[in-house]
């Protein structure tokens, strides 16, 4: 009896220092960045990824990851680990997202997500930049005679995911137009896909890179088309937690390297063979001039790295994106230099 | 006299002693997270508040029982999940119970059909997982339904679809009145009953309750119709053109494939559980009372009305009340089909705008603990009106 209550009072004063302890730790606001420690430590970067859009996160039968939102999870690896499958994906549904990069559970985000004001602001996140500017449309079938929004009347069926910021935009359009609609919101696009096939709505409404990549999902895809219009600005890119500005860098200039790689012309094949180029940009692109990397405590080839083993964002596009067949053409994500909006600031 | 004394109180300390300490350490505990949640939160920017509830929720919700739309705040979007959630709980738990009976009865049944047919039925529904019976009845439904245009039609008034399943719309003036002249029929069947009560212990004679509680309970609300000014016309359903090859129905109500879906999924697996609840019961009630109620002239129905049931309840209430939770709380797959219930308005779309997890969470927490214990003190009181009066 005497040795459990000796046990008992033991166990109190352990939790109650276990308290003082925790007062005492989870401050931070130093300069330095301790999601790179951490990374470094570990050895891999912890990424959110989704649970399956082909072209930009998907997984095939073994389980290896492709895609242009991969590839900024790859891009950030090379450039801070010196290898660009150092990657540990978590694949994560819309509702999951945030609160597992707020956690900590994942340290960059790269799951189309769309960039608004309130996420950027009220939640705890920062995007750091856009790697796909897209757009909300609606699919219908060939057959039904709709040509286009206008063709929509009162008593439409709609089915779209739930969490996303299309379900607020397909209410916004379907009230600015005064067209009385019934919502229909699934917790995974795959569900989405199969009642939208099976005839349960006469329209499936997401990102329109979304509603290409899903229609080769259906039992018969051309009998599906995309009407023509765009009812909202969609710009997708990667999230990092607030509060780690050197991380933050980090994963935006990840990110805007592979695009500059681009404009100027360097990509995976000819990158180290550019050290020695008469344009400045190139030089300091391929780590061969400046002092770039000290910034974020990287070494001075880490855009080298993210170019030789990602590649340019050319690249990517084409190989996850147009070479799939999901959008042959680039439409807005084209260079600035190429009739796009794509236009980085420049990294010097 | 002291040494007793004072050896009872040590006593009582050395009880004392290890349950505060548990107490001390268990907030400790609690403490330790919550501030270390607060100080996380407060390290990455997330504020934690719950005056979002009052901000619009600018999403629409497919199905409400109660007027809403995207103008409404994010706590009447919580108040229609949570009707939703009430709503498809209560179909399911009224389908079990009855299937459930059905069901237990039919396994013991003498009639080898029969019984095998529940056995098998049994043996199915309770062994498939629960969200798999739930995608099947939704998406096996959803393919063998029709399109509007060739909808199963109920004599033109109701229409099966793919698209839901359309009834006329009800459409009441002087809706009140009605109400409370149902309310005021049941009044009186409870006094009728508490009469015929008494005539029949005092006196030993018999009123014929069934027939006079189901004679007011038509008539006093007829009186409302003739003379008090209740009318009640009906919308149907019409088909409805939308483009050359898209039809809906207007007018009348729609009942969501979603809702039938999950419903139907609920009340098949959990009447499993339920079936075999009574059948424990009555296997449970002793042979030797059949036996005694047959030797004094009760035919077989009245046996199993009488004699059978009233103490088989006994045995069948508490398990039967764990179903009707778990039926409450397995609604919450509903997501998974798009039925709105509170987690996937609420948790999920409510949660993803907002982005306020922990707050968000936390409410549709309480919410399923307030349900499940409703249910419970309720099943509790029922159990105790139930259980053996001694006289």
């Amino acid at each position: 009896m005497i040795k459990s209550i000796k046990t008992w009072i033991l166990v109190g004063f352990a939790s109650l220092l276990l308290v003082a302890c925790g007062q005492g730790g989870g401050g931070s606001g130093s300069k330095k960045s301790k999601t790179l420690d951490n990374t470094k430590k570990a050895g891999f970067v912890k990424c959110g990824v989704s649970q399956g859009l082909p072209g930009f996160s998907n997984a095939d039968a073994s389980g290896n990851w492709s895609g242009i939102d991969v590839d900024v999870c790859r891009a950030v690896a090379a450039a801070v680990l010196g290898d660009a499958d150092k990657v540990k994906y978590t694949p994560l549904s819309a509702k999951e997202r945030f609160t597992a990069l707020t956690s900590g559970e994942i340290d960059v985000l790269a799951r189309n997500t769309t960039w608004t004001l309130s996420r950027d602001a009220d939640i705890g996140l920062t995007f750091v930049g856009v790697n796909f500017y897209d757009g909300q449309g609606f699919m219908v079938r060939k057959n039904s005679g709709i040509n286009s929004v206008n063709d929509f009347k009162n008593g439409i069926s709609a089915c779209t995911n739930t969490g996303t910021t299309t379900e607020l935009n397909m209410r916004d359009f379907f009230n600015s137009k005064n067209i009385s609609y019934e919502p229909i919101a699934f917790e995974k696009a795959d569900e989405v896909v199969q009642a939208y096939d099976a005839g349960r709505c006469d329209t499936y409404t997401t990102d329109k890179s979304g509603l290409a990549a899903q229609r080769t999902k259906m039992s018969n895809p051309d009998e599906h088309k995309v009407l023509p219009e765009t009812i909202s600005k969609e710009p997708l890119g990667p999230v990092v937690r607030q509060g780690d500005a050197v991380w933050e860098d980090i994963v935006r200039w990840s990110l805007n390297t592979m695009i500059e790689a681009e404009e100027y012309g360097v990509n995976s094949s000819n990158a180290s063979s550019l050290k020695d180029s008469d344009n400045p940009a190139i030089k300091r692109l391929v780590g061969a001039e400046g002092e770039l990397g000290a910034a974020f405590g990287l070494d001075n080839d880490w855009s080298l790295r993210i170019i030789e083993q990602v590649g340019n964002y050319g690249e990517s596009y084409k190989k996850h994106i147009a070479d799939t067949g999901i959008l042959p053409n680039r439409g807005p994500n084209q260079l600035w230099t190429k009739g796009g909006i794509l236009y980085v600031p420049p990294a010097r | 006299m002291i040494f007793k004394k004072f050896n009872i109180e040590n006593k009582k300390a050395r009880d004392l002693i290890p349950q505060a300490i548990t107490v001390l350490a268990l907030l400790s505990i609690i403490i330790y997270f919550a501030t270390n949640a607060q100080i996380n939160m407060g390290n990455r920017g997330i504020s934690f508040g719950f005056g979002f509830l009052n901000q619009e929720a600018s999403f629409d919700i497919t199905f409400s029982m109660i007027e809403y739309d995207g103008s409404h705040s994010y706590g009447r979007a919580f108040l229609v999940g949570l009707l939703n959630t009430i709503l498809v709980s209560a179909i399911g738990i009224f389908f079990a119970t009855i299937m459930g009976v059905i069901v237990g009865i039919s396994r013991l049944s003498d009639n080898y059909l029969i019984a095998k047919v529940a056995e098998w039925y049994v043996e199915i529904f309770r062994n498939i997982p629960l969200i798999l019976q739930i995608f099947f009845w939704y998406f096996a439904a959803l393919r063998a339904l029709p399109l509007p245009e060739n909808g199963i039609s109920f004599y033109d008034i109701s229409f099966l679809t793919i698209k839901g399943w359309y009834v006329p719309k009800f459409i009441w003036t002087n809706f009140n009145v009605f109400l409370l002249s149902v309310i005021a029929a049941f009044i009186a069947i409870y006094f009728i009953n508490s009469y015929a009560t008494k005539q029949r212990e005092q006196f030993g004679k018999q009123i014929p309750v069934t027939t006079i509680s189901l004679a007011s309970l038509i008539l006093i609300p007829l009186i409302t119709f003739l003379f008090l000014g209740v009318t009640l016309t009906f919308e149907y359903p019409v088909l409805k053109q939308l483009s050359p090859t898209v039809f809906t129905y207007a007018g009348g109500v729609s009942i969501i494939p979603e809702l039938i879906a999950l419903a139907l999924a609920l009340s098949m697996y959990t009447a499993t559980f339920i079936a075999e609840n009574v059948r424990a019961g009555i296997l449970g009630v002793s042979k030797g009372q059949k036996e005694a109620a047959a030797s004094i002239g009760l035919n077989k129905n009245q046996i199993l009305k009488l004699v059978v049931m009233p103490q088989a309840l006994r045995i069948i209430i508490p398990p039967t009340t764990n179903q009707y939770l778990n039926l409450t709380k397995n609604s919450s797959l509903a997501a998974a089909i798009a039925y709105p219930d509170i987690v996937l308005v609420f948790a999920g779309t409510a949660l993803m705008q907002t982005g306020r997890a922990i707050e968000i969470i936390s409410i549709t927490m309480l919410t399923y603990l307030t349900l499940s214990i409703s249910i419970s003190i309720f099943m509790n009181w029922y159990n105790k009106k139930m259980a053996i009066k001694e006289k």
